[in-house]
């Protein structure tokens, strides 16, 4: 199937979401059920990351400055600007991609084998409304809190590792976090958010809704989510970077 | 009723439905049969919109399925119950679960009524105390019978059953067709059956269409149907010598019978 054929598969599945819910209790529900597992569920593993992303980072600063002319404050400034410029929205949408992906992908492909997906057609729900719609609204609204908790614990691990290991003082560190700080990086890095938000959740949904075969075609189709959402994230990333960061633009 | 007039659907270049046209009655069980590959499937996806026919017309009780806009067809739908080859329930429900979400999505009923209803059906087709199992904890049987309690728990008019005894033992299978044949009856509906299974042709086969290669290729009913000198029919349905024998038993039963049976003895000749 060519690319075009996707895409146009893609965007027909997005488009057919939008309809008038038959209840919208029970969308409600399975949203508030989607926030629970996209949100809840990837909390351990994105503050795992957070705090190990920005205590390396913290210690590799350090290594790389070694003329005494810099000031140690500027290590707390590059952690703060790595960390919420790129490890926290991109690192754990990557993460995230994997882990949200290969299991919006799953769902969906094993309630299409299972023909669950035809069972809700036959009932009249719009399935692309009830069962895609609700992932996306979930994912959009919880992965971009995802990326502020990271930004935080991140800067945290940074200067929890830069104290725990002599680098530099507590004291010096949150010196160094509130010079030269840009209110627009968290903008930034919020619109970088939403954008990979949609990606890692819209694209699982089109490879599991439409996966055709069983097992097998399940777990391909789910690994063939994960890197194509990969893909498109760096992609992505590095078009909202020129356009919002290059200073020629 | 549902009737459907010169049906046609392809994929690709493989014309699976060929100019198929029937009558499905209310009120009885009306079987589609027919060799792997001979298109009951596709007919009946045809038949409640899962995939739509190429050309020809689907009449539901007088009101053309194929000409609906899909705001009518998602009326139509909530009259439309189905039971599927693997039940399709939804795993991460319980049984309870499973069979209210009809009642959930399309009904403004306080959770007690439909708790009521829930366990009427559940009732009705003999299941008690599965309420809160999950379906990978039951029996295929009882999979199929919870399927069953989900296809009717919004009284729907048509149901329609895709290989309702795969996968299940000869003693379950007619438990099952006696559960289908009793609601069509109690609820007067229309029930649309795909199945291979001889036992389920003979014992609740009221209208019979057998299906070869996308055709059409006989009608008739259970009782007609021991009596059909349609040689492809005869090799589908009489496949075993055991079969065979039966149904020469069956036939010579029938003619030491029919002495004073005009019509049958036409039959035979």
């Amino acid at each position: 199937m060519s690319f075009f054929t996707h895409f146009g598969r893609y965007l027909l599945l997005i488009k057919g979401m939008f309809t008038k819910p038959e209840n919208a209790k029970m969308y409600w529900k399975e949203f508030m059920h989607q926030c629970n597992d996209i949100g809840i569920g990837s909390l351990g593993i994105v503050s795992i990351i957070s705090v190990f992303i920005g205590a390396v980072s913290a210690v590799q600063t350090a290594y790389q400055l070694v003329s005494p002319i810099i000031p140690l404050t500027t290590i707390a400034t590059i952690v703060r600007d790595t960390v919420i410029l790129e490890f926290a929205p991109t690192l754990v949408c990557i993460v995230l991609a994997g882990v949200i992906g290969s299991k919006i992908a799953s769902e969906l492909g094993n309630m299409r084998v299972s023909e669950q997906i035809d069972a809700l057609e036959i009932m009249g729900i719009n399935t692309k409304a009830y069962l895609v719609m609700p992932k996306i609204a979930a994912a959009l609204v919880t992965i971009p809190l995802l990326v502020v908790i990271a930004m935080v614990l991140g800067i945290w691990g940074g200067r929890m590792a830069g104290t725990a290991s002599n680098i530099l003082s507590a004291d010096t560190f949150d010196k160094g976090l509130v010079m030269n700080f840009l209110p627009y990086n968290v903008t930034f890095a919020l619109i970088k958010s939403y954008t990979f938000a949609f990606i890692i959740s819209s694209i699982p949904a089109y490879y599991g809704y439409y996966v055709k075969g069983g097992a097998l075609e399940i777990g391909k189709s789910s690994t063939k989510s994960v890197v194509v959402s990969c893909v498109m994230l760096l992609f992505a990333d590095y078009v909202l970077s020129q356009l919002l960061l290059n200073p020629a633009t | 009723m549902i009737e459907f007039k010169n049906i046609e659907k392809a994929f690709g270049d493989n014309l699976v439905l060929k100019d198929v046209s029937h009558l499905m009655e209310t009120g009885k069980c009306n079987l589609i049969i027919g060799t792997s590959g001979s298109g009951k499937t596709v007919l009946q996806k045809c038949l409640v919109g899962l995939f739509e026919p190429d050309k020809g017309e689907i009449i539901y009780d007088g009101i053309s399925f194929t000409e609906m806009t899909q705001e009518s067809r998602k009326q139509l739908r909530q009259q439309i119950g189905m039971l599927f080859q693997g039940s399709a329930l939804f795993d991460s429900k319980t049984v309870e679960e499973n069979v209210m979400f009809p009642l959930d999505m399309f009904t403004n009923q306080t959770h007690q009524e439909k708790l009521k209803r829930v366990n009427e059906v559940l009732n009705r087709v003999n299941l008690v105390d599965v309420n809160n199992k999950f379906p990978a904890e039951i029996s295929g049987g009882m999979k199929k019978r919870v399927g069953i309690a989900r296809a009717i728990v919004l009284n729907p008019k048509y149901l329609f059953c895709d290989e309702p005894n795969s996968g299940l033992d000869p003693q379950t299978s007619m438990v099952i067709d006696k559960l289908i044949y009793d609601i069509t009856k109690e609820f007067n509906m229309t029930t649309v059956i795909n199945t291979h299974d001889m036992n389920s042709v003979m014992e609740i086969g009221e209208n019979i269409l057998y299906m070869y290669q996308g055709q059409k290729e006989w009608s008739g009913n259970n009782k007609e149907i021991i009596f059909s000198d349609n040689q492809r029919l005869n090799d589908f349905i009489f496949a075993s010598e055991f079969l065979k024998d039966a149904k020469d038993m069956r036939m010579l039963e029938a003619r030491g019978k029919i002495s004073n049976d005009r019509n049958m003895d036409e039959m035979l000749k």
